[in-house]
């Protein structure tokens, strides 16, 4: 008897030590999967790519299923000092920077032009944004058909302004040019600006759907109290408009750093880095020595990833730190 | 129920018996999904089939760029028995890490030594012989004949008859040379041909090798035939933005007259709407009479990878694939050239053309890409590329190169 009695009376007065934290628990148990996967597919990847960029390996195992990778130390990072396309390709890096930084002011200016009361002016608006859905091989293959000298629009304008069109030894149709035609992905000063071209304009449309959604929040008693005061044009939009729209520039320029570092799509497509290597940035030139057909060095590749992790990290925390200031200020 | 179960036993035991006795297993991965290739390979294992009832043969398929990166995986983690590669540098890393095994005692067996012995220095590698190869094709000079006719042109012996030949298309408005060099390859094309008639295959050979520098004055006076190439014969406007295929275009509309080529192109020109009169092949011009001859014939072959599990019937599947029968058939259905000397030719004029300049060479050399290793390639064909562009860094280029070189072949 007494011991059919007494689990019962414990259960009661003693909750379970999982019943008295499951609070605390609750959130972990949600956040588990996620935690799991990230792990697996990010941080251990991270880790393991600092550590390979220490070895020299071909990407090989043996027959038994052994790595033949070499310890090499720092050497891959001495190398990359003296690799004259891994400067190249930083070069590009900080091009990429620099020049899509013009996407946000372009695609504020945009979203304010947009942001009329029109007919059909949602319409306008998705054909704007149109740039942003449609895939990046996309809009590589669009840019380098245009760009093409031979049947794209650059070609083909050029041909009808400074060629002469005349039939050829066999009676066939052919241009005989003044000057030739500009061949923008295959010279070695234009192609880079060719194919950061191309990237505005997805960037552009990201941009401006940012500053819409932030121009919705702009307080009209504000605009009309400034008017009032006189302000208008340049000033309104500086003095009033814009800090009003702090948080949508700061998401701009986030997505904008991160999508500048990450242009790796457009240059697989458009030129994959070439020509001889002019255009590769460090994303590619680590695809290009690890992974592609003439690679096969994945841990001098692993040494340029680390390269571009570190510029990252340098961007991605000073973004968190800019957030965690917010919150506290927030707060 | 009891009898039942012990059918079931039984049937499974003479199953598995049968399983041994009859069918073995061999598993060959090969290469290339186009219909003529794939063709080629299905009918010799049909054939192969037939004359080994006891072998079940499983073939499996793959694209070519997909089974460049395939490979490097199955090697290690699921073997087959057989896998298609290719010859030359680009199986280095393989044999390096021990994942291919040498079949010298098939050649042996087979007698290949003398059949297939263009090819034997190609296939071997540290002293031992790791393939056996099937087919291979001939690079050359492919050019449109009616150009040549309406010109009063002959095909071009030497470089002096070439440059010539050049002055004269030009005159008429004609580009010498149609290229494509986006994906860098094709200018090693032109340069693997001039720097084997300057200097003939030893040098070459050594080149790719890593045994002599870029810097060196026999490797500079191939630039310096290159320069001359690019300024009186000349190329293509825009061939940095062309891949082969787009370089077609130049050429069957009769703006370009001559393409250094394999012969896997004369697909694309007749698809381009060119009939067989209208082009021909020529071998590309001496340049220095005492180099002997020696030509570009990439080759593709057959290895056995350490780890397969059925190493006997794959080797009987090296010795069949070297028959001459076996590939004289194989070749015809794809359109290139048997290895085996003993076997026969298609009378296609180009397969023709190519057996009697690759039965006259003294080398053969695989192409810049197989020979030298992949990060020499990739850093010598942009280096190519970027000559073609501006031939005026040549001294840059040459001396960007031997640093590479220098690394790469520690």
């Amino acid at each position: 008897m007494t011991h059919a009695v007494l689990p019962d009376t414990e259960t009661r007065s003693e909750p379970g030590w999982l019943r008295r934290n499951k609070l605390a628990i609750a959130p972990w148990v949600f956040l588990i999967p996620a935690l799991i996967f990230f792990a697996i597919y990010v941080v251990i990847p991270i880790f393991e790519s600092l550590w390979l960029s220490l070895y020299q390996w071909n990407g090989l195992y043996d027959a038994e299923g052994n790595s033949t990778a070499v310890w090499v130390g720092f050497e891959n990072y001495v190398k990359l000092w003296d690799d004259p396309n891994f400067w190249t390709s930083l070069r590009n890096n900080i091009a990429w920077l620099i020049l899509y930084m013009l996407a946000v002011p372009l695609g504020l200016f945009i979203a304010l032009f947009l942001n009329q009361t029109v007919t059909g002016m949602r319409f306008y608006k998705s054909m704007f944004f149109f740039p942003f859905v449609i895939s990046q091989v996309v809009v590589g293959l669009i840019f380098g058909w245009f760009y093409n000298p031979d049947f794209g629009v650059v070609g083909t304008v050029w041909k009808a302004m400074f060629c002469e069109e005349t039939t050829n030894i066999l009676g066939n149709t052919t241009f005989v040019c003044e000057r030739p035609v500009p061949d923008i992905l295959s010279s070695e000063q234009w192609a880079t600006y060719g194919i950061i071209a191309a990237g505005l304009w997805p960037q552009i449309a990201y941009c401006m759907i940012l500053y819409l959604t932030g121009l919705n929040n702009v307080a009209a008693d504000q605009i009309e109290a400034a008017r009032l005061d006189g302000a208008k044009g340049w000033k309104m939009l500086w003095y009033v408009v814009v800090p009003q729209l702090k948080p949508a520039t700061f998401i701009a320029v986030v997505v904008t750093v991160i999508g500048a570092l990450r242009s790796f799509d457009m240059i697989a497509i458009m030129t994959q880095g070439g020509p001889f290597g002019s255009t590769n940035v460090l994303s590619h030139y680590m695809f290009e020595v690890a992974i592609s057909e003439y690679g096969e060095r994945y841990g001098y590749g692993s040494s340029v990833a680390t390269v571009l992790f570190g510029i990252m990290l340098f961007f991605i925390s000073y973004f968190l730190w800019r957030m965690y200031q917010d919150e506290k200020g927030g707060r | 129920m009891f009898l039942n179960l012990k059918t079931a036993v039984a049937a499974i035991a003479l199953s598995a018996v049968a399983g041994t006795a009859f069918a073995r297993d061999l598993v060959i991965n090969f290469d290339d999904l186009n219909p003529g290739p794939k063709k080629g390979f299905e009918d010799a294992v049909e054939q192969f089939k037939a004359e080994n009832p006891d072998i079940n043969v499983i073939v499996n398929i793959n694209d070519r760029e997909a089974h460049k990166t395939a490979i490097r995986n199955f090697l290690t983690a699921d073997a087959p028995d057989v896998t298609s590669w290719y010859p030359g540098n680009r199986m280095a890393p393989f044999v390096d890490a021990g994942l291919f095994q040498p079949v010298d005692d098939v050649w042996e067996e087979n007698g290949f030594g003398e059949d297939l012995s263009a090819i034997k220095a190609t296939m071997s590698r540290d002293g031992k012989i790791w393939g056996v190869p099937y087919s291979y094709y001939q690079w050359g000079i492919y050019y449109r004949k009616d150009i040549f006719d309406l010109l009063e042109l002959e095909e071009p012996q030497t470089w002096d008859e070439l440059l010539a030949a050049c002055g004269k298309m030009k005159e008429n408005g004609v580009t010498p040379f149609t290229i494509g060099t986006k994906f860098l390859w094709t200018a090693a094309g032109v340069f693997d041909y001039i720097n084997l008639r300057t200097n003939g295959y030893d040098v070459h050979n050594a080149l790719t090798a890593g045994e002599i520098k870029y810097t060196d004055p026999r490797i500079v006076a191939t630039f310096d035939n290159w320069e001359t190439l690019i300024n009186e014969c000349g190329f293509v406007d825009n061939h940095a933005s062309m891949s082969w295929q787009d370089a077609i275009a130049p050429f069957a509309n009769g703006d370009a007259a001559m393409y250094v080529m394999g012969n896997f192109s004369v697909d694309g020109y007749k698809n381009a709407g060119l009939t067989e009169e209208q082009i021909d092949f020529m071998p590309f011009p001496t340049i220095d009479a005492s180099v002997p001859p020696a030509e570009e014939a990439p080759a593709d072959a057959f290895f056995i990878p350490t780890n397969a599990k059925n190493v006997e019937d794959a080797k009987k599947w090296l010795a069949f694939v070297a028959r001459p029968d076996v590939q004289t058939q194989w070749n015809k259905t794809i359109g290139q050239l048997p290895i085996n000397s003993k076997a026969d030719i298609s009378d296609d004029k180009f397969i023709q053309e190519g057996f009697a300049l690759l039965n006259g060479a003294t080398g053969l050399a695989q192409f810049y890409d197989r020979d030298a290793p992949a990060a020499m390639a990739k850093a010598g064909m942009e280096g190519f590329q970027e000559f073609m562009l501006d031939p005026s860094k040549k001294d840059a280029i040459l001396e960007r190169l031997d640093t590479v070189q220098t690394e790469v072949y520690k």
